[in-house]
């Protein structure tokens, strides 16, 4: 029986029609494509009278098959596919082509952008003939999550998985939870203290009866798909047995080899070599350093091993693999600070009282290495003047084009926190000052009032070359006031340059693990950049915080928040819908040469010794198609795009150059038969 | 023997001789082959883009176009021929017309250019590069413990496309002399303006440039400073008595080409490496310097 075809055109508003003559468009598929019954176009298809017009041509006019030429299927195929449902009609029997993406936003010429929507539509069409219906699958979604990465971000997903009775497993690859903002002194704008929000949050998550806390561990590998992850994580060697371990803190006391502390104190302070990262750590279970510690480098000293109460220090503990199956993944992998020292001009590492933003953190802090007091790099003194040179390696086409977004508030946090302990005069070199949050505007004003010197120009270089007496002995700074137009110089005491946030150094091989992709810059992409700022390409995977791209606390705290919330509205759904495209192995013809096997990108593909086939796990294959061309017998097929539909499809749009070709096929048999 | 393309420019051959001379004793001593082109033109110096980019091009592309297939790449000591040379090749490959009305002018003397044939370098990038650290070590016979120096790199070299060092913070003619011994100062107004051409349009613009050069190396109590361009090195050098009497200073810096301390450390004399044609002698300082040496080595 022939198909009868339903082909609908959408207007969306003038954003296909402003190029595509759709009505035209319309018209023509009725008149020239084989099987098309009702040819509509109208304003906008998705909407619910759009939407009903499928559903009663459907009925009414038994449609078998509908094409929709409108825009993504992204967007808008599910509204479809759920309309021919309502209709009646199998979801899959749906063709949707693009002439919007593909076609009138992307031309100039209305008249070309016509004749290719025709091709499109008639592409669809021809392939839509010979889909199948097919019947989606449904897989059971494990409730047990994985939460990588324990700063605010990580911190707040667990959280609210765990307080909603959902258990959590917290992995974090430093030795405490807390991630960035435990390093923090003061948050703007309310300039409220940053270890008294965060630390009972971390002490949570330590106690909470569903989360299981995973530290100084790391992500290995993750294979399966959304509902039924299996994930192994490297537990690395503390040399302190977590069980035994009371957190008296003695062996750190007792140890007696220092070593500068260039992760959490950002090199301003030391530690010792079995150590806590700072007194709030969760776990308070210290980690033991081999690479500085004097036991593993000539097996003297002992310290630790002797005075531990417990006998918890174990130099033999090794690396430890754990395996899990999760359902849901939340990655929340955080941030690390640019290196200033690609901006040679700004003299960091050469010029002693220039600081970065994370070193200048740990100096203000109550609980830093100098108990909250501002001083130079001599440990004492007082600075009287202090230079903030914002867009460090941010908004720098030489290094990171983008703007890390927090740094104009922190650097107003830091001016507060310089007037307020010190009493000296700060100028703060700007671009343009981004306050654009909740109560962020009033802020810059409270700092305007405070008497700050607000510069607007780029910083040229920070140089220790004076040129007069009253520069002798500073820093200079030199930068154009672009609103006075002059080049000035500023003699400073210290200098704090706000360095660009940027990806984790493994941000993309944490991504290709998991399936997921980075931006240009490094950060994870989303799979909407408005409507789905949390959830990824892959199904299972989410995302929150700064590895998707450069936020504050309160943003991160958001994002946690919301990939939460997604993650349990899977687990509370308890099955997730599998697309029912996938490939299928045509078993009595499979020679058993494996090249599948390994072809495959999610291991999806199952050898079969004793019967020396191979067959396809269908809750693994996502359909990409690789085994099916790469099958040397052609005995594979991806359901959805069999050679058939494919073929039709090409046939379809290359409509009008089919033809003469057509024709002169017919010519050939006739001279055939006529010989 | 490495062989490059040699292209000495203007100054090399009149005020900048000491430049030449110390350039051709040092690759005799480093083991590489420099070989002058033949009959090659003006580099076009600051003048030429100024007035018109395309004739400006088309001249400089001759020197380009001269080098034969074999020679591959091309060195300028000088920093405007570096510049020029370098620009004029960036210039053809990126813009098909340029490259196009370059190639007819050419033609017109039998000549044509493809953008890419030949690498200019430059002498530092070269001998940083190609020569490095282990064979620099290895060939100097005379440290330079005990020299103060200033690596000064101006303008025309670092920016803006040298592709060899950081364009704002260059640092590889300060590793070059860590490596050889001396006391490299780290000298913060390596890449600042040495006044170029601007003693002849505004002296008290241009004395206030050098005198910014000198002050901060008698700061950092720098034996000499060490120039790659003839221009640099004519500012601070010719200029120094005049500048020193319009602030009413005794500026007393020795200013001398990179190439010719290399080559003391390379063992050569002062009168192969030009070293006296200087205004501010240079001489006595290092002769002092290495008869410290020698006494600390004999106490």
């Amino acid at each position: 029986m022939a198909e009868k075809i339903g082909v609908y055109v959408c207007h969306c508003g003038s954003n296909i029609a402003g190029k595509v003559d759709v009505e035209e468009v319309a018209q023509w598929a009725g008149q020239h494509i084989d099987g098309v019954v009702v040819s509509r176009d109208y304003k906008f298809m998705c909407s619910d009278l759009g939407q009903k017009m499928v559903e009663e041509d459907i009925r009414k006019e038994g449609l078998t098959r509908v094409v929709v030429a409108a825009c993504s299927p992204h967007l808008h195929e599910k509204t479809f596919r759920r309309a021919c449902v309502n209709g009646g009609l199998n979801p899959y029997l749906l063709e949707m082509t693009n002439i919007r993406e593909h076609c009138s936003w992307v031309h100039k010429d209305p008249a070309a952008a016509t004749v290719k929507a025709k091709a499109l539509v008639s592409a669809a069409a021809e392939r839509v003939k010979y889909q199948e219906p097919l019947e989606p699958m449904y897989v059971e979604v494990n409730p047990l999550t994985l939460v990588i990465g324990g700063g605010i971000a990580g911190l707040q997903a667990t959280l609210e998985l765990a307080d909603g009775g959902h258990k959590v497993v917290l992995l974090e690859r430093e030795p405490s939870i807390g991630g960035h903002m435990a390093q923090f002194d003061k948050t703007f704008p309310t300039l409220d203290c940053s270890a008294c929000i965060l630390t009972p949050k971390m002490s949570e998550a330590g106690q909470h009866e569903n989360v299981r806390l995973l530290t100084y561990a790391e992500l290995e590998e993750v294979s399966g798909s959304v509902g039924n992850f299996k994930v192994k994580i490297r537990q690395k060697a503390r040399k302190v047995d977590f069980d035994l371990c009371t957190g008296c803190g003695i062996c750190v006391e007792k140890c007696p080899r220092k070593v500068v502390d260039t992760a959490f104190e950002a090199g301003m302070g030391t530690r010792k070599s079995i150590y806590m990262p700072f007194p709030q750590a969760v776990p308070r279970v210290p980690v033991l350093d081999t690479a500085s510690c004097i036991w593993f480098e000539r097996q003297k000293c002992g310290a630790c091993l002797k005075v531990c109460p417990t006998n918890a220090v174990k130099f033999d503990q090794q690396d430890e693999l754990i395996e899990l199956n999760v359902g849901n993944i939340i990655i929340a992998t955080g941030w690390k600070p640019f290196d200033c020292t690609k901006i040679p001009q700004y003299g960091y590492g050469r010029l002693a009282n220039v600081y970065t933003s994370m070193e200048f953190e740990r100096l203000c802090n109550a609980a830093g290495p100098t108990t909250g007091k501002i001083v130079l790099r001599d440990g004492k003194t007082t600075p009287k003047s202090v230079a903030i040179v914002h867009c460090v390696g941010s908004r720098d086409l030489n290094h990171n084009p983008y703007c890390s977004g927090v740094c104009c508030m922190a650097s107003l946090k830091f001016a507060h926190l310089v007037i307020e302990k010190t009493g000296a005069e700060v100028h703060s070199f700007y671009i343009d000052m981004r306050t654009n949050q909740k109560d962020y505007e009033e802020f810059y004003q409270r700092l305007l009032a405070e008497g700050v010197h607000f510069v607007r120009g780029k910083v040229s270089e920070v140089t220790d070359a004076a040129r007069s007496s009253t520069e002798r002995g500073k820093m200079i700074v030199q930068c154009e006031d672009t609103l006075t137009g002059r080049q000035q110089r500023y003699p400073v005491d210290m200098v704090i340059l706000m360095g660009a946030l940027e990806p984790q150094a493994d941000a993309r091989e944490l991504g290709l693990k998991c399936g997921i992709s980075c931006s240009m810059a490094g950060f994870y992409t989303e799979r909407h950049p408005k409507l789905d700022p949390v959830a990824t390409m892959t199904d299972g995977i989410f995302i929150a915080g700064v590895c998707q791209g450069p936020k504050d606390i309160p943003a991160s705290v958001v994002q946690g928040a919301a990939a939460a919330a997604r993650v349990a509205g899977m687990i509370t759904k308890g099955k997730v819908m599998i697309e029912p495209v996938v490939a299928s192995i045509r078993e009595e013809d499979c020679s058993g040469c494996r090249i599948c096997n390994n072809m495959c990108p999610y291991n999806a593909i199952e050898f079969d010794a004793t019967r020396g086939v191979s067959h396809v796990i269908t809750a693994l294959c996502k359909g990409c198609g690789t085994c099916v061309s790469a099958c040397p017998a052609g005995v594979i097929t991806g359901a959805h795009f069999n050679n058939r539909q494919i073929f039709a499809e090409i046939e379809g749009v290359l409509w009008d150059a089919m033809e003469p070709a057509e024709a002169l096929g017919k010519a050939e048999t006739a001279e055939a038969s006529a010989s | 023997m490495k062989t490059y393309a040699y292209y000495p420019g203007c100054s090399l051959e009149s005020g900048s001789a000491a430049y030449d001379v110390s350039v051709r004793a040092v690759s005799k001593a480093l083991g590489f082959g420099l070989e002058e082109l033949d009959d090659w033109n003006c580099c076009g110096a600051t003048e030429y883009f100024s007035q018109d980019e395309l004739v400006a091009t088309s001249v400089i592309a001759r020197n380009l176009a001269i080098c034969r297939a074999d020679q591959k790449e091309l060195v300028a000591p000088c920093a405007a021929c570096f510049l020029n040379l370098k620009k004029t090749d960036h210039l053809m490959g990126e813009h098909r017309d340029v490259c196009r009305k370059v190639n007819e002018a050419l033609a017109a003397g039998g000549l044509h250019y493809d953008p890419g044939r030949v690498r200019v370098r430059h002498l530092l990038d070269l001998i940083y590069t190609d020569i490095g650290e282990a064979a620099l070590r290895a060939k100097a016979v005379q440290s330079l413990k005990g020299v103060r120096v200033a690596p000064y790199y101006g303008c025309q070299v670092v920016r803006p496309m040298n592709g060899f060092d950081n364009t704002e913070y260059p640092m590889k003619m300060d590793e070059l002399f860590t490596w050889l011994g001396a006391e490299v100062v780290d000298y913060p107004v390596k890449a600042h303006c040495c006044g170029g051409h601007m003693t002849q349009i505004s002296e008290d613009a241009a004395f206030e440039l050098i005198r910014r050069l000198l002050d901060s190396a008698v700061e950092y109590e720098a034996d000499m400073i060490l120039c790659m361009c003839p221009m640099c090195q004519l500012n601070l050098d010719a200029y120094q008595a005049r500048v020193s009497s319009f602030f009413d200073k005794n500026f007393q810096v020795p200013i001398i080409f990179f190439t010719q301390l290399l080559g003391v450390a390379l063992g050569l004399s002062f009168e192969e490496l030009g070293i006296g044609k200087e205004i501010v002698a240079a001489g006595p300082v290092i002769k002092a310097r290495l008869a410290a040496q020698q006494s600390a080595a004999n106490a």
